[in-house]
């Protein structure tokens, strides 16, 4: 198990050193300094020369790419925006990254707290009026895209019938640990329209594949085995069918994480709430490259992390992946 | 009299039961599911609709000017004393902030969001299936080279990758003056309303999933004994490849990538969206919710009738896709 983690972070910090470079290159190659101003908004040459000077511009590509590779492992500095005056990349996304992550986060617990017991349901009661619905609606829900159905919920619950609050987050910086909120009704308010728009479309996938993984399993000659030697059907379900039918729930629970965090772009955007998604769309407005590659650097590192936090859960629970 | 006895004799009617190959019996299979099929109905109408939304289709041949055709105005004449105009009267579903006919909008939209599930889709599969069949057929190193390339590849989170391509295609088409093989690209996808550049971001690394599952389907029909017969009779490895292999792992592979589609249209309405997608005034329907929803309060219909459109076809896509998997492939069900 030790040696099957060491090989999967080992495989990772190649990629991870990729996708920095390929962030790094990209962005530079982007024509245009960041303090080409046209017109009115013009600077003077030598203010420019010196504000090259300051963040370092001016330095052949490959000197720049090892000090923001060294500031990056060193200290985790992700350098300076160039659009915000005086503020760091660091300072924006340690205010605005517990927030999304909070948001995420919910959206992912309704996720699981939704789709699992339905799809339990529905594989239990296989072609039953609830598993027929239940199927159908997932498709539905799949389908909604989170930039619809935000509009609808603000339009309905927090317009129409005014019971929750039409945006804005309920908890502010300082956070608790850096990134808890104070849980108080304010808190809850606020938070639940964006992670429903959020976290059904997820809910829809992850039913769908408990039910149809637990529809396998309970097929499996140990559930047989479980039935004949007498135990109860519940016993029988929760002792031994479901914790091996969740194993592909597990797995999708990595995209699904990418897929709400992303997501959390277009929900912050129409809900107003100041996470790192809200950032990140200001700034391709402003075009401030440098946030765009912390975000994005950050985003990238946060799915990585996932990915391998998933494949070793996986392994855990599986052990034919582990000897592979 | 002799009676005259018609026998009807009951001959057994022995009309052979049709035979029926594994794709007919999958359509025979396909059409009982009526919702897929609405759906597919609805497809084709919406791909009809995509082609005559205007006559560019016909101007092609006719040189004649471009005007709408099935849409009653064009996607960016602007009327500002009518601007957020309700539904009804001039403006069937209403206008937007400019005073741009909302239907229209809404119809020439459907031309981005099909033109990215097509392109998107059909770059996919074609790479996809290629690099599967040369990587699963020849096995061994190259096998294990072109997988490990792949592995790579699917570590990259997409969504990530995206962006930042058309952040710097955004960037250079700002930029406008270029020369050589970039000048080419950005003058076709000026014309293309910016599309060019979102085909190339989306299609560049969505065939790394299709990759792996051709090579799958290709590593478990290689052993069979047709392709050994093939190779007996001398047959070349292009031959074998491409004549028996292909068939055999076209029908899965699409049926995948059908199901994908709707992930591709949710990125063309997130891409613009965030306002890396289509150039304004090209209408798009992620370009239209975001253009609309600060508005939701007053106008909510402008928010809703991009977003219908855009459900109804993931909708339609997912259905079909369903569909299409459960007769085509029943093995996947409920995966």
């Amino acid at each position: 198990m030790t040696k099957y983690i060491i090989r999967r972070i080992l495989l990772f910090i190649p990629v991870l050193f990729l996708l920095i470079l390929t962030t790094f290159v990209l962005v530079r190659i982007i024509p245009g300094g960041p303090f080409d101003f046209v017109g009115d908004r013009s600077l003077p040459p030598q203010v420019v020369a010196n504000l090259e000077e300051k963040y370092h511009i001016n330095d052949p590509i490959w000197k720049q790419f090892i000090d923001y590779l060294w500031d990056l492992i060193s200290k985790g500095d992700l350098g300076p925006s160039f659009r915000y005056r005086g503020r760091t990349v660091n300072e924006i996304i340690k205010e605005s990254l517990p927030i999304s992550a909070q948001l995420g986060f919910l959206s992912l617990l309704l996720a699981i707290f939704i789709g699992i017991p339905a799809g339990i349901i529905a594989a239990l009661k296989q072609n039953s009026w609830f598993d027929y619905s239940s199927t159908f609606v997932a498709v539905i829900f799949r389908s909604i895209p989170n930039m619809v159905l935000g509009p609808l919920l603000i339009w309905l619950v927090a317009l129409k019938l005014g019971w929750l609050p039409v945006a804005r987050w309920g908890s502010l910086p300082p956070f608790f640990l850096g990134f808890l909120p104070k849980i108080n009704m304010e808190f809850f308010k606020h938070a639940i329209l964006p992670a429903f728009a959020l976290g059904t479309a997820y809910s829809a996938g992850v039913a769908r594949l408990t039910r149809g993984s637990l529809l396998q399993v309970i097929r499996e000659d140990y559930i047989r085995t479980a039935r004949a030697k007498g135990l109860s059907e519940r016993m029988v379900i929760t002792g031994h069918a479901l914790k091996n039918s969740l194993i592909p729930v597990i797995t999708y629970i990595g995209p699904v994480f990418a897929a709400v965090l992303t997501g959390t772009f277009i929900i912050e955007h129409i809900f107003g709430i100041p996470g790192m998604g809200k950032h990140f769309i200001t700034s391709i407005g402003n075009r401030d490259y440098a946030i765009i590659q912390g975000v994005m650097l950050v985003y990238s590192i946060v799915l990585i992390m996932t990915n391998l936090l998933v494949d070793i859960t996986y392994a855990w629970l599986d052990p034919r992946i582990r000897y592979k | 009299m002799r009676k005259l006895a018609i026998e009807k004799t009951e001959t057994l009617v022995l009309t052979k039961r049709k035979e029926r190959s594994p794709t007919q019996a999958a359509f025979r299979q396909l059409m009982k599911n009526k919702v897929a099929v609405g759906s597919g109905i609805f497809l084709i109408l919406l791909i009809f609709v995509t082609l005559f939304v205007d006559n560019s289709l016909i101007a092609l041949v006719t040189k004649q000017e471009i005007k709408p055709l099935i849409a009653p105005y064009h996607f960016a004449k602007t009327s500002f004393i009518e601007n957020n105009a309700p539904p009804g009267g001039k403006f069937l579903l209403g206008a937007d902030y400019l005073g741009r006919d909302l239907l229209s909008r809404t119809l020439y939209g459907a031309r981005v969001s099909l033109s990215i599930a097509f392109v998107a889709s059909s770059v996919s599969l074609v790479i996809g299936i290629i690099y599967g069949l040369i990587s699963g057929y020849f096995g061994g190193l190259i096998d294990n080279i072109m997988m490990r390339i792949v592995d790579y590849l699917y570590g990259i989170p997409f969504t990530v990758f995206v962006i930042l391509m058309q952040v710097v295609f955004k960037a250079f088409a700002r930029r406008g003056q270029a020369t050589g093989l970039m000048g080419v690209l950005l003058k076709a996808n000026s014309s293309m309303g910016g599309m060019l550049f979102l085909f190339i971001a989306i299609g560049l690394l969505n065939w790394v999933g299709m990759a792996r599952i051709a090579r799958g389907q290709v590593l478990s029909y290689k052993e069979k004994e047709f392709v050994e017969a093939a190779r007996a009779v001398g047959s070349s490895d292009t031959r074998i490849i491409f004549r028996h292999l292909l068939p055999n792992i076209l029908g899965p592979c699409i049926v995948r990538e059908t199901l994908m589609i709707p992930t591709y249209i949710f990125y063309e309405a997130f891409l613009s969206f965030i306002g890396l997608g289509v150039n304004p005034p090209t209408p798009s329907w992620g370009i239209m919710i975001s253009e609309s929803v600060q508005g939701l309060r007053s106008y909510p219909f402008q928010t809703f009738v991009p977003g219908i459109a855009l459900t109804i076809t993931t909708l339609a896509f997912n259905f079909l896709g369903d569909g299409l998997r459960d007769a085509f492939d029943p093995r996947l069900r409920g995966e």
